[in-house]
């Protein structure tokens, strides 16, 4: 029954690390090489801690709720896009290259200002419930039913945690900075499912409707085999790219 | 030094941060939000299983209001809790619910019709109304008399934060992310901003404000096995500690969850349990209805930690290369019900233990999880002491949730303090008391002393390492301080953190790197962590009594004659070695609802000689009423509507109270 993962063997782990501190005048971007005893049940965020408490204290990489849920600290392992905190390295070969995400500003080391690029992705895109007096709701009043299937729906598109391994993974994205990518794009399919929000095919086509948008895709379905949480991404985009199609 | 000006400066950027920061905005006030984080890798993010608002929709609802959300509140805190506070609060989390759902959080909906729901692991069916269909629906969960829950599957709180996160963009609110609140500039009598860290190039400058609000969430990382997030260490708590003149309030009282997952320390959510999860032991054999034969597995969490804790240390845990668990079984639910409302669940127990909990057994331990303590304020979230400061959510201690708090009152705190907090504090902007004579010399000084501060530990040569006392430090608290305590013990926690105390301000670093220096920023938040550490150890050891998750095996009743006292901290001195605790009384008097026994838990207690008083009083009051209705019968009691600010004071409307 006791099935929590363990080592199959003690081994130690070569891991090199993309390393660049913008800010120090005299850095160069270079691999750095750490060695470490692989523990039980060891992941990428324990790794990276031990690492910078008992070998490098400058190290720097992101980690938030170490739990796969807030989106903070996608890094490329090995080459894929991933999130450090629930990647075992039980998983990973003896040789470990971790690189911070492309196409984000470069904080330091491992660490991208992902919340930048998210927030004016959010303002481009407007990704909001857009209707009339929503600063008068009536909230004494009981809620307007919606179909419970719709809401799962709904659900289903907003578990996005904006991590940017889409973004990561995604050709058009390292070519285009204004490209918003499938994350935008999820966006605005998971707002045009949405009954509350009145914007129409119209409006999104405004948004979206050219090569920064959903036509500038170019289906290497990157994005969907990276998500972390599964999103269906190719699907949306595809769908998005015909409703655009029409609404023109 | 840069200098910022803006008129409300919210420090932390999750729900309730976010929430009062919109309010303000809509009032015709600047604000800028300040965050550790991207605004919505906010903590709020982790509420997984509900949000708790009496709606009364679904069947298990059915009857529910203000009354029993109250009731059960005030109950699961022990009778900590301020009841003004818990009945401004019950009174509007449906209101904030359904501002939510106006806003586009797509909450899960009532299906009209036959379904099965699992209870005591079997199987049953019930019927929804048709009338109900398409409204919120609710789950069960610890504590409570009614599925009270609102959620949307498990990812509650990453629906509520996107959903606030994004009105605050449209509103055009800044956050000003990667910054860290270092002191909070005043004059002694009135709070007039911050001095704050820029985390990506370590640059200095200051926030200066008429309205500050402390939303920084809770301390969680003071232990070593928490369900928080890594950055829950406290940092606003402690700024408004280190001002001397702030106080923060029952720091005692810290909630541990009964599942966090072995040994990873994750929450699964209270959901598991409120849909039907069981717990078992060693033998695979249910025991939580030998101790709490009525609810079970779904007792308020600090009897649920107890009553796991007192199982393991009868000979009953699990044993594992990492200790002793027992297991969380949601089995019983099915596969359909955990891939479509326990998706979080589910992606947990895959990636961090290799387990699918649809065919095996998930193995949990009680964490630390909630800080009911925090920044004391009045009813409209201000600090009594020190005027301009505010806090709401975990951060704050108005007193929602006394000694513990039940599960999916928190997320729903946090906006309900978010919306009567900014409210409050636009109030206070309107207001002669708003303005703001500082010069800004006042700022510099301040700015100067936390330059000085950093400056002091980069020039130190003490060769201690802020990693290793870090660790000592939660070692301590998750040995000492945790589910049992014992004077002796506190007593040398206290020691023990007062000698990391003073190898504290030995720490030196080993990286001088440009920026944020990760080593830098351990390093001064270590002695900030260890003054609130200290206020929790020393209040534990001054709290000689038991209650709620507050436990004392040397004190093991509840005593009211003694203890419907609040613990408030200060820490006048910086140099001293000890926070000064002072008592403020809970007057029974004024209570709509006298201590009594929970429902659950232990059944004995001292009782305050006030008590059977006000008993009688409310008894001779509603017996003069007759047939009043519950509003009236409520406000004859003990009037709360004129606490909340006026656009929040209608009533609810529900399916069987269409008034």
């Amino acid at each position: 029954m006791n099935r929590i993962p363990v080592k199959q063997m003690s081994r130690t782990l070569h891991i090199r690390i993309l390393r660049h501190n913008p800010h120090d005048p005299d850095s160069v971007p270079q691999l750095q090489s750490f060695e470490l005893e692989e523990a039980d049940t060891m992941t990428l965020f324990i790794a990276l801690n031990e690492i910078r408490q008992t070998q490098d204290p400058s190290l720097q990489f992101d980690f938030v709720c170490r739990a796969g849920i807030c989106g903070s600290c996608g890094v490329i392992v090995n080459g894929r896009p991933a999130l450090a905190c629930r990647t075992l390295t039980r998983d990973l070969p003896d040789n470990i290259t971790l690189a911070p995400l492309p196409a984000f500003e470069l904080i330091g080391d491992l660490s991208v200002n992902t919340g930048k690029w998210m927030r004016g992705m959010s303002e481009r895109l407007e990704t909001w419930v857009h209707t009339q007096n929503l600063e008068r709701v009536d909230i004494d009043s009981m809620e307007a039913a919606m179909e419970p299937e719709l809401a799962e729906k709904i659900y289903e598109l907003e578990r996005c945690i904006e991590c940017g391994c889409c973004i990561a993974a995604c050709g058009t994205a390292q070519m285009h900075a204004d490209f918003v990518g499938a994350m935008g794009l999820n966006q605005i399919a998971r707002f045009r499912l949405d009954p509350r929000d009145q914007r129409t095919d119209a409006d999104y086509y405004e948004l979206v409707g050219d090569e920064s948008g959903v036509f500038g895709c170019m289906t290497l379905l990157g994005c969907e085999d990276m998500c972390p949480k599964d999103l269906p991404l190719a699907a949306q985009i595809a769908f998005l790219r015909r409703r655009m199609v029409m609404a023109r | 030094m840069q200098i910022i000006y803006t008129d409300v400066l919210v420090i932390g950027g999750g729900l309730a941060g976010q929430r009062a920061a919109i309010g303000v905005k809509r009032r015709g006030l600047e604000t800028i939000v300040l965050s550790l984080v991207p605004a919505k890798r906010s903590h709020s993010a982790a509420a997984q299983g509900g949000m708790q608002a009496s709606l009364g929709n679904c069947l298990g609802a059915a009857g529910d209001n203000e009354d029993c959300h109250f009731a059960d509140t005030v109950r699961g805190s022990d009778w900590g809790a301020d009841q003004q506070v818990v009945r401004m609060f019950a009174h509007t989390a449906p209101k904030a619910i359904r501002e939510l759902t106006a806003w586009g959080v797509p909450w899960n909906r009532v299906q009209r019709g036959e379904h099965q729901i699992t209870e005591d692991g079997q199987k049953k069916t019930v019927s929804e109304p048709a009338e109900a269909h398409g409204l919120i629906t609710s789950r069960n969960f610890g504590g409570t008399q009614k599925w009270r829950a609102c959620y949307v599957s498990d990812g509650t709180g990453h629906a509520m934060l996107y959903t606030m996160s994004n009105q605050a963009i449209a509103a055009n609110i800044p956050v000003h992310e990667r910054m860290e609140a270092l002191s909070l500039i005043h004059d002694g009598k009135r709070c007039c901003g911050a001095i704050v860290r820029n985390l990506i190039n370590g640059e200095i400058l200051a926030y200066v404000a008429k309205a500050t609000c402390i939303a920084t969430g809770g301390f969680g990382r003071i232990y070593r096995a928490s369900t928080n997030a890594i950055i829950n260490e406290g940092m606003g708590a402690a700024i408004a500690l280190e001002t001397g003149i702030a106080c923060l309030g029952n720091m005692e009282a810290i909630q541990f969850h009964p599942t966090g997952i072995v040994p990873a320390g994750i929450l699964v959510t209270e959901a598991c349990r409120g849909d039907g999860g069981l717990l078992l032991d060693a033998a695979n054999r249910r025991f939580m209805p030998d101790y709490e034969p009525d609810k079970k597995e779904l007792a308020s969490r600090d009897v649920v930690s107890r009553r796991m804790e007192e199982h393991i240390a009868a000979g009953h845990g699990v044993h594992s290369r990492f200790g002793e668990h027992l297991w969380l079984d949601i089995r019983p639910l099915g596969r359909v019900h955990i891939e479509r409302n326990l998706r979080e669940v589910k992606e947990i127990c895959h990636y961090f233990l290799g387990i699918d909990p649809a065919q095996e057994l998930i193995p949990v331990r009680p964490a630390q999880h909630y800080s009911m303590g925090g920044v004391r304020t009045d009813h409209h979230g201000h600090s009594p002491t020190l005027k301009g400061l505010f806090s709401a959510g975990e951060s704050a201690c108005w007193d929602m949730h006394g000694f513990n708090r039940l599960g999916g009152n928190s997320v729903a705190e946090t906006v309900v303090a978010g919306m009567i907090v900014g409210e409050s504090m636009a109030d206070f902007c309107h207001s002669t008391d708003g303005a703001l004579h500082i010069s800004t010399a006042l700022a510099e000084s301040f700015g100067c002393h936390e330059r000085q501060r950093l400056a002091a530990i980069a020039d130190c040569k003490g060769g201690e390492n802020a990693f290793e006392l870090t660790r000592l430090m939660q070692d301590t608290m998750t040995e000492q301080v945790g589910i049992f305590r014992h004077g002796e013990r506190l007593q040398d926690a206290v020691a023990r953190l007062q000698e990391l105390q003073r190898r504290a301000a030995r720490v030196s670093l080993r990286s001088n790197a440009p920026g944020a220096n990760p080593e830098l920023v351990a390093a001064y938040r270590l002695p900030r962590m260890l003054k609130l550490a200290l206020c929790v150890a020393f209040g534990a050891l001054q709290r000689t009594e038991s209650r709620g998750a507050h436990y004392r095996a040397d004190y093991p009743q509840r005593n009211d004659s003694t203890w419907m006292r609040r613990t408030l901290a200060t820490w006048p001195d910086p140099q001293a070695q000890l926070p000064v605790l002072t008592y403020e009384a809970l007057d029974i008097m004024h209570m709509e609802l006298p201590p009594g026994w929970r429902g659950y838990g232990a059944r004995d207690y001292i009782e305050h000689p006030d008590t059977i008083r006000r008993q009688q009083e409310i008894d001779r009051v509603l017996a003069g009423m007759g047939a009043a209705d519950r509003f009236s019968r409520q406000e004859a009691l003990m009037p709360f509507r004129h606490l909340l600010p006026e656009h929040l004071r209608g009533r609810n409307q529900r399916l069987g109270e269409k008034q």
